[in-house]
Order: C-alpha cells, then sequence, then structure tokens
C-alpha cells in the first residue's frame, strides 16, 4: 500500500458490518439474562444471544483474515473504538422493556433472515457457509419474537399498548438496516454481497403482516436516524462498549 | 511422536467416542458432528468436526478432548478443524444416538424433511411414559439444541432436541 491511509478491503467492511450487528445484538440480549419477564424468557434470549455471538465470532475472524492485517475476533470485538463499529444504529440501543426488545427482535430477525436465506448463494464461499448456518439460527429468533408480538399486541391493554410503544420508538431507526451504499452494491453486482436494499420488501412485508394479526399499526415517522455503516452511533453506543470492552482493556491478553 | 503409526480407523474409532460434554450419553460421532479424520506417515493426525449451532460453547471443550483422547494412544500431533459447510443438521444424528437419547429421557429430534426453515413440531412422545398427549413449555432450554416440553399424561418435564 503506497498511501497513508489505505481504504480498507470492500470485502472487509462489508464483513464487518454484519459481524458487528451480531455482536452488538448479543450484547443486548445478555442483559436480558436475570432480568426477563420470566425464567423461560430468560433462557430463551440468553440463547438467541448466544447464537448471535457465534455468528459474530464467525464474521469477524472472516473479517480479520480478509483485513490479513494480524486482528483476530478479539482485537476487532475489544479493541475498537466506537467510530470503527459498523452495526446500523437499532441495534445497539438500549433494551427498553420486554415490549421494545421484542419489536427490535421481529424487525432484526426479519432481516437477517432474507438476507442469511439469500447470502447463501455468495460467491464468497465463507460468507455462503456462515450464512447457511445463521438463517437455519434466526429463523428460530423470528418465530419466536413473532409468537410474542402476536401474544403481547392482541393481549391485554397494556401489553399491547407497550408492544406499540416499542415500535413506535423503533421505527425511526430501522430504515437504515436497508440502506445501501456503494460499497455494498459493488459487492452485490460481483454476486458477493446481498444489497440491503433489496431487503426492505420481503422483510417488511414479513413484519406487517405479523402485526396486523397482532392487531398492531404499522408506525408512521418521518424520521430516519442513520450513520451506523460509517461508525456514527447513538449516545448509547459508548456504554454499551464500554460494559462490553472493560475486562479486555483492563486486563490485556487475559485468558481463561 | 509414536514409532508405528496406528490404523486410521483404529485413530478415528478412538476420536467417535469422545462424549457431547453437553450430553455425554452421546458421543460425537453419535451427534453427527464429526466429519472426517485423516492421519498421514509421520503420525500427524487431522480431525474435522462442524459446529451444532453457531454458538455452542461445547466446541473449545471437544477440541480440547480429543487432543486429550489422542495423546493418551501416543498421537500427539493433532491438528482440529472447524468447518461451517454443509451445515450441520440433526438428520446427520445417528439412529444410535437418537435411541440413546430416548433412553436417557430426551425426546430425540425428528426428521427435518425438506427446504423447511422452521419446524413444527406436531406430536412428540414423552420419552418417560410414552403418551403422546405432550406440550412445549418453552421453545428454549439447557443448552442451544434443546427446548423443554411437559408430559400431560405422566406430568413429567423432558428435554427435547430439537429438530434443526
Amino acid at each position: 500500500m503506497n498511501t497513508q491511509h489505505p481504504e480498507p478491503p470492500a470485502l472487509f467492511t462489508y464483513t464487518l458490518r454484519l459481524g458487528d450487528d451480531a455482536l452488538v445484538s448479543a450484547q443486548r440480549m445478555g442483559g436480558w439474562i436475570a432480568a426477563g419477564p420470566q425464567l423461560e424468557e430468560d433462557v430463551a434470549l440468553g440463547n438467541i444471544g448466544l447464537d448471535l455471538l457465534g455468528q459474530a465470532r464467525a464474521l469477524l475472524t472472516y473479517a480479520g483474515d480478509v483485513e490479513g492485517a494480524g486482528r483476530g475476533e478479539d482485537a476487532l470485538a475489544y479493541l475498537r473504538d466506537e467510530r470503527d463499529f459498523l452495526n446500523a444504529q437499532l441495534f445497539e440501543l438500549d433494551n427498553g422493556d420486554f415490549g421494545f426488545t421484542i419489536a427490535r427482535l421481529l424487525v432484526a430477525s426479519s432481516y437477517q433472515w432474507e438476507l442469511y436465506s439469500r447470502l447463501q448463494s455468495s460467491a464468497d464461499e465463507t460468507l455462503a457457509a456462515i450464512a447457511a448456518k445463521a438463517v437455519k439460527e434466526v429463523a428460530y429468533h423470528r418465530d419466536h419474537a413473532t409468537q410474542w408480538t402476536l401474544r403481547l399486541g392482541d393481549g391485554t391493554d397494556e401489553s399491547h399498548g407497550r408492544m406499540q410503544r416499542g415500535l413506535d420508538d423503533l421505527w425511526p431507526y430501522v430504515d437504515e438496516v436497508f440502506e445501501s451504499d456503494d460499497l455494498v452494491a459493488r459487492l452485490a453486482a460481483d454476486g458477493l454481497a446481498v444489497d440491503p436494499a433489496t431487503l426492505r420488501e420481503p422483510a417488511s412485508s414479513y413484519v406487517e403482516k405479523v402485526l396486523a394479526e397482532a392487531t398492531l399499526e404499522v408506525p408512521e415517522t418521518n424520521v430516519r436516524h442513520t450513520g451506523g455503516r460509517r461508525g456514527i452511533h447513538t449516545e448509547r453506543m459508548g456504554y454499551l462498549l464500554a460494559e462490553m470492552q472493560y475486562l479486555a482493556r483492563a486486563h490485556p491478553g487475559a485468558t481463561w | 511422536m509414536v514409532t508405528t503409526v496406528p490404523p486410521v480407523e483404529e485413530v478415528r474409532a478412538t476420536v467417535a467416542a469422545v462424549p457431547d460434554p453437553e450430553g455425554p450419553v452421546l458421543t460425537i460421532e453419535d451427534l453427527g458432528i464429526l466429519r472426517d479424520v485423516t492421519v498421514d506417515d509421520a503420525g500427524h493426525v487431522e480431525v474435522t468436526i462442524t459446529p451444532t449451532y453457531s454458538g455452542c460453547p461445547a466446541m473449545d471443550a471437544i477440541r480440547a478432548d480429543v487432543g486429550a483422547v489422542l495423546a493418551e494412544r501416543g498421537l500427539d500431533d493433532v491438528e482440529v478443524r472447524l468447518v461451517l459447510s454443509p451445515a450441520w443438521t440433526t438428520d446427520w444424528m445417528s439412529d444410535a444416538g437418537k435411541q440413546k437419547l430416548l433412553d436417557y429421557g430426551i425426546a430425540p429430534p425428528q426428521p427435518r424433511g425438506d427446504g423447511a426453515t422452521v419446524m413444527v413440531t406436531l406430536s412428540l412422545r414423552c420419552p418417560q411414559c410414552g403418551s403422546p398427549d405432550t406440550r412445549e413449555l418453552s421453545r428454549f432450554g439447557s443448552t442451544a439444541c434443546k427446548s423443554l416440553w411437559v408430559c400431560n399424561a405422566c406430568k413429567e418435564p423432558f428435554d427435547h432436541f430439537k429438530t434443526h
């Protein structure tokens, strides 16, 4: 490389985006352990987080291989600063109440299911292999979120109201996950990546069908938060990283 | 270092007998996660395994256990490779493995069929009393691969190894 700040390989950046979505989601799911509305739900959200963490490990390990600079999964997870994380802002928002968490899980898993279904046919063998495993896992997450959305939406006034508020609070952050840019469009044209813009229709159609059955309204909003794919995050991200990275930074190289 | 390299069938049998740390009634072969075992003339062993779920925390333990059983046989030049593709499915679990699960009190996975991504389990027999009158208590259980059920007939709760 002869430039002082070489552009990282596009495939590295793309893989990092997917890996960071999974990693940050896993961290948020972990926050529900011992705080769920019932014991079974602690176990459920913990297990979903574990799946997401496994996907994140595979993606970050591969991103490190593509980059070729010697950074492994741990270096990428624990030793990057906020501006270097490329997850969409949706994933980093606080868990809120159980209604918000389920609303986010429904949207996130619907997006990921459409994504990984298609990424299984990527011309990149490693991404295709990771996607083929992940799609089976996120199908189960989506099913879990769907069942809760129906139960809460079509439940009591209180559960309906909180589920609707969760959706309303979430909505300004949903569009970002379907945003395209030059980098992903180029990779998609080469058959390596899936352009998120192509997922908007199928994912929204699934979510809207569930909301209708759950007697919930699809929120309307003119606000669209964005920036995560360029490393611009909400205030919550710094707190999330502080908690997630504390041990690795306080005790460099710690193993157990 | 060993002076005589054992035949690959023997090495494979040793590796195949390693128990699944999260369900010791099954071996890693029963589980369908052992993909390949090779040995070269110099005694270098390469074991290929695949994870059940992406985040399965047992993989590190399995890797260590494989190394340990081979070391007991004097094979210490061992590489354990993890491959993701093709993705593991419970259809790879052996019939012997399914029977062992049942005897242990865990309802085994059902055949996946083709194409469907989410399995709908219509009826599951209680591994204790055999009644088909059972219901799902929790879609997630003690490990990533299990859900929790209860029998309406004998009232006993039981684990189900989810079809995946």
